[in-house]
């Protein structure tokens, strides 16, 4: 039977102390490596190259002020001074110390934080469209239905101990921000007969085999909702191969399987799973849902706004770059990047998140997002408070006007960092954004996403990226893949390999090749970099890519 | 012919600090792997690493790396062991920060 889990101070004040114990028992020699691993990992506590890192989940990549303040606290108190914002609504600490651990989980319980599911076999941190609850094409915030299944799936007794790990995203948008379609389950929200409810997609996933999730149910009524993914992964536990950890993601299972055997148990499991359900998972989402009403958007003139665009450049480009539309016409939704030109895509230092919650608490409504582009957005923002909130990010470092171009890279740890790395990611994607800022050539490439990975798991969403990157090791040697035409909105497409790969000093002139070609063969400057390729293909790329073997061809 | 054996190291990471360690000739673990005693017998090799993971109270997953002879000591043969001896390249701390310190 159903059972919430109240997911409350109390057991999370119970949990971190389970966990100070334990650390106090591997310190002491009580507990073995091998003991204390899977604990820690429980807890989202791993060791890479040069030190442990702290994964801290922010459940559909919401903050308030306070929040953001303690994880700013972390990272100057227990860390170097920064945090490393991830494509998974978490934000990871990459230089904590054994015994400090215990600490920051408490200071994280303290603002309803923490890193439990951030590792393992385990339902992890459900991830959402980063402008819920603000976005003008949004049919409903899907954020309370997230939240729902957060407390539903936290230690959950049944979905402990999976075949593997557990991805959720959701989204209630049509115009798909969360990549639901990369994900082991996609909630994809849509209206029947003025009914909200879900396309259920299942099975998609990047990493060694990418694949682009199918469709299960194409409507699930929302109160369907948690028996429909109780049948879903209790049809993995049963399917799902525990003989081999590389077919053991539910993509695998699905394709081994085929969609229609999968969807007629998932139904068959799902007329048990509902009877079990008494209409109190749905109480509790009315009661969930009054945490996420809307804030109480003010009224005012938006003049001053109109007069700053008008004068000043700087704040133009910023405009016209940073901001997307919020459901209300006085408001707008505003990115921050955390990708100066130069600077490690995603990590943003203590004063910086400082700054975050303060202009979050002074002019938006205390509200902030993390999304999994890995940039920050204030979800809503008056107009005429636009001119001051870029001021205040332009002494901070934070207002780069690059949000959706060349130099918005997704970039994973990789081999500066990571213990599982190939070759490196994040200076690859500093020298791309430094030469294209060079070059000054960003604002007129436009649209254009680079995403890089420094190994085969693709924690940089290289397969979705229009340009995606992938580090490899051949023979000692650092050495990139290219893949061109991914893509991972509702249009969601694996990238195409171009060829050989590229040592690291020949990567940025690739890339570089590839630009100059698409300027060559758009056919307006409003055909983005993706319209391009599906127009012509991957035969120009190729060209400008491998001159050499060309020629022989020819 | 059975090809010729590639030198070693012992590392690991230290438990409290997580830091990169490297095991010496005297049974001790240094943070500088030119410390390290370089490893050339493959039939020693094996058991140098189990004297290494006696310590497993205060170290975390001891293995074994190549490495080569170099002027001062035992240098990597790999870009990982290099970025592990030495730290991120984006920002200067790992070790290579301890050694601006000095
Ligand atoms: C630094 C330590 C990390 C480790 C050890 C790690 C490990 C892994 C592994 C083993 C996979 C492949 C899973 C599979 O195919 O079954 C994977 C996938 C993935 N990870 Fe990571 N990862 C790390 C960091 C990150 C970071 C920093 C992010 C976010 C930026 C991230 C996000 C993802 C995503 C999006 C995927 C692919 C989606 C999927 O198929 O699950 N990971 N990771
Ligand atoms: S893609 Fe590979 S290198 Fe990058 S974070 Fe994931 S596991 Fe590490």
């Amino acid at each position: 039977m159903y059972k919430y889990n109240a997911f409350d101070t109390a057991f999370l004040a119970e949990r971190n102390a389970q966990f100070r114990g334990q650390v106090e028992r591997r310190i002491d020699g009580s507990l073995t490596e091998e003991e204390f691993r899977p604990l820690r990992l429980m807890n989202g506590l791993y060791l890479q190259l040069h030190a442990y890192m702290l994964r801290v989940a922010i459940p559909y990549g919401t903050l308030n002020p306070d929040q953001m303040r303690t994880l700013a606290l972390l990272a100057q108190k227990w860390d170097k001074g920064y945090g490393h914002f991830t494509t998974r609504q978490n934000i990871q600490y990459n230089w904590p110390k054994l015994k400090d651990v215990p600490d920051m989980l408490d200071a994280l319980g303290s603002v309803g934080l923490h890193a439990i599911q951030t590792s393992g076999n385990t339902i992890r941190n459900v991830t959402s469209d980063h402008f819920a609850g603000a976005a003008a094409d949004e049919i409903k915030d899907p954020r309370p239905i997230a939240e729902l299944i957060r407390q539903w799936s936290t230690d959950h007794p049944e979905f402990q101990f999976l075949g593997r790990k557990f991805k959720i995203a959701i989204t209630g948008s049509p115009n798909d921000r969360a990549v639901t379609k990369a994900h082991d389950v996609g909630l994809r929200m849509i209206e029947r007969d003025g009914v909200a409810g879900f396309e259920v997609i299942v099975g998609g996933g990047l990493g060694r085999t990418p694949m682009i999730g199918k469709v299960l149910r194409d409507f699930l009524p929302q109160e369907d909702l948690l028996p429909y993914l109780e049948a879903v992964l209790a049809v993995y536990n049963i399917l799902g191969r525990r003989d081999n950890k590389y077919k053991a993601r539910i993509k695998i299972t699905v394709q081994e399987n085929g969609i229609d055997t999968y969807r007629e148990m998932v139904e068959e499991q799902f007329i048990q799973r509902r009877a079990e359900f008494d209409g109190t998972d749905q109480e509790l989402l009315k009661e969930i849902e009054t945490h996420f009403a809307a804030p109480d958007f003010r009224d005012g003139s938006t003049e001053g706004y109109d007069a700053a665009y008008g004068s000043d450049p700087v704040f133009r480009a910023w405009v016209d770059t940073n901001l997307a539309e919020h459901r209300k016409d006085d408001h707008a939704i505003v990115t921050i990047s955390i990708k100066a030109h130069g600077q490690t895509p995603g990590d943003a230092t203590a004063e910086q998140m400082n700054l975050m919650a303060d202009l979050a608490e002074q002019y938006a409504y205390g509200e902030l997002r993390i999304s999994h582009e890995q940039n920050v957005i204030l979800p809503h923002v008056h107009k005429s408070d636009l001119p001051a909130i870029h001021a205040a990010l332009k002494e901070a470092g934070l207002a780069t006007a690059n949000v959706g171009l060349i130099s918005d890279i997704i970039a994973c740890p990789g081999m500066d960092y990571c213990a599982l790395a190939t070759a490196r990611s994040i200076p690859v994607a500093q020298e791309i954004a430094s030469r294209f800022d060079e070059l000054k050539l960003e604002h007129e490439v436009g649209e254009l996403k680079i995403k890089i990975s420094g190994c085969i798991n693709a924690c940089g969403h290289h397969h979705v990226g229009h340009i995606g990157i992938l580090g490899l090791d051949r023979a000692g040697v650092e050495n990139y893949q290219i893949t061109l035409g991914g893509d991972g909105t509702e249009t969601a497409a694996v990238g195409t390999r171009t060829g050989p790969g590229f040592a690291y000093d020949e990567i940025i002139p690739a890339v570089e090749r590839i630009i100059k070609a698409y300027l060559e063969v758009r056919e307006t400057a409003d055909e983005t970099f993706l319209e391009t390729y599906r127009r012509v293909g991957m035969a120009p790329f190729k060209a400008a890519l491998y001159p050499d073997s060309e020629k022989k061809v020819a | 012919m059975p090809r010729p054996f590639t030198p070693k190291v012992v590392t690991a990471n230290d438990l409290l600090e997580g830091d990169v360690i490297y095991f010496t000739a005297e049974n001790s673990w240094t943070r500088t792997l030119s410390e390290a005693e370089l490893i050339t017998d493959e039939a020693i090799a094996p058991l140098r690493l189990l004297e290494a993971e006696k310590h497993n109270l205060v170290i975390v997953g001891a293995y074994l790396a190549d490495a080569k002879e170099g002027p001062n000591g035992p240098e990597p043969t790999h870009f990982r062991e290099e970025f592990r001896r030495t730290g991120p390249s984006n920002y200067s701390h790992g070790k290579q920060e301890a050694e601006a310190d000095v």
